[in-house]
């Protein structure tokens, strides 16, 4: 169920559970979906001998994908604005992933009711990974 | 379809002829429609990609390879199936930072415009990749 403003308040919190266990399965469908074929994402020879990392690891732009959820299940995917992350951390193979968003305005604008919201999304070990903002557009 | 279920996104029943808006994060898919994008496999190139050795894509440097450091989207519309989008592509800002988990960070914009058979924007994306003087520190 999408939000509306006259049920929300400023500073009210949504979680949801994005992940858990990520399978490198996933990694390999979001290479074939996004077109994104970099190696560091599904080629763990590549990634361990010649990267220098410990293992493949997730696509920034899956876990952003994940995240956008919390975004599109508050406004509806029709209703998102504005959507921008930074990358903290890596995510890795065997993540939880929890994706937070914190209502921090309900404002109106051009006639109509728009809500930001500032966003995380933490592993199991309570590290961000990603973190940013997110504007959309609500019912009155 | 398969972008939203690749993102572990169920909330549209997978009927094959939803029309639902396309999730925020899709636009990035537009490199499966870029002919000279270089992660794509071309005909008569060998794949890249670790085979008996470890390799990853010819010319590209390995362990300062580059990671996607920020990425933000702005709509004027929802991007919807039937959509035919024009991207256009810009460099911007350039700029490095010190790091104590990767040593240098050289970090690069771009953004991507995408308007409609009109020339009405739709959608701007700004994405910013890093490349790391070494690997990210997991310490």
């Amino acid at each position: 169920m999408t939000i509306k403003a006259s049920e929300i308040s400023v500073g009210d919190t949504f979680e949801e559970v994005l992940v858990e266990d990520l399978k490198r399965t996933q990694l390999v469908m979001y290479s074939g979906t996004s077109g994104d074929y970099n190696p560091l994402h599904s080629d763990d020879k590549y990634t361990t001998e010649a990267a220098g990392y410990p293992g493949v690891f997730a696509h920034g732009m899956l876990t952003m994908g994940m995240t956008g959820r919390v975004v599109t299940n508050l406004f509806g995917p029709e209703n998102v604005k504005k959507y921008g992350v930074r990358f903290t951390n890596q995510v890795w193979p065997g993540d939880d992933l929890t994706g937070k968003a914190v209502i921090e305005a309900i404002r109106e604008e051009g006639g109509e009711t728009l809500v930001d919201l500032a966003i995380t999304t933490t592993n199991q070990n309570g590290d961000v990974v990603v973190m940013g903002n997110a504007t959309g557009r609500v019912e009155a | 379809m398969m972008f939203r279920r690749s993102i572990g996104d169920f909330s549209v029943p997978d009927t094959g002829m939803e029309d639902a808006a396309a999730p925020p994060t899709f636009p990035q898919a537009v490199a499966q429609f870029n002919p000279d994008y270089f992660l794509r496999i071309k005909p008569g190139e060998a794949w890249f990609g670790s085979g008996k050795n470890a390799s990853g894509v010819e010319g590209q440097a390995s362990s300062s390879g580059g990671l996607h450091a920020e990425q933000h989207f702005e709509f004027e519309r929802p991007v919807r199936p039937g959509d035919v989008l024009y991207a256009t592509e810009k460099a911007g800002k350039t700029w490095e930072k010190e790091s104590k988990r990767a040593g240098k960070l050289m970090f690069s914009e771009r953004i991507i415009e995408y308007r409609d058979a009109d020339g009405t924007l739709v959608c701007t994306a700004r994405g910013v990749g890093v490349k790391t003087e070494r690997p990210v520190d997991q310490g």
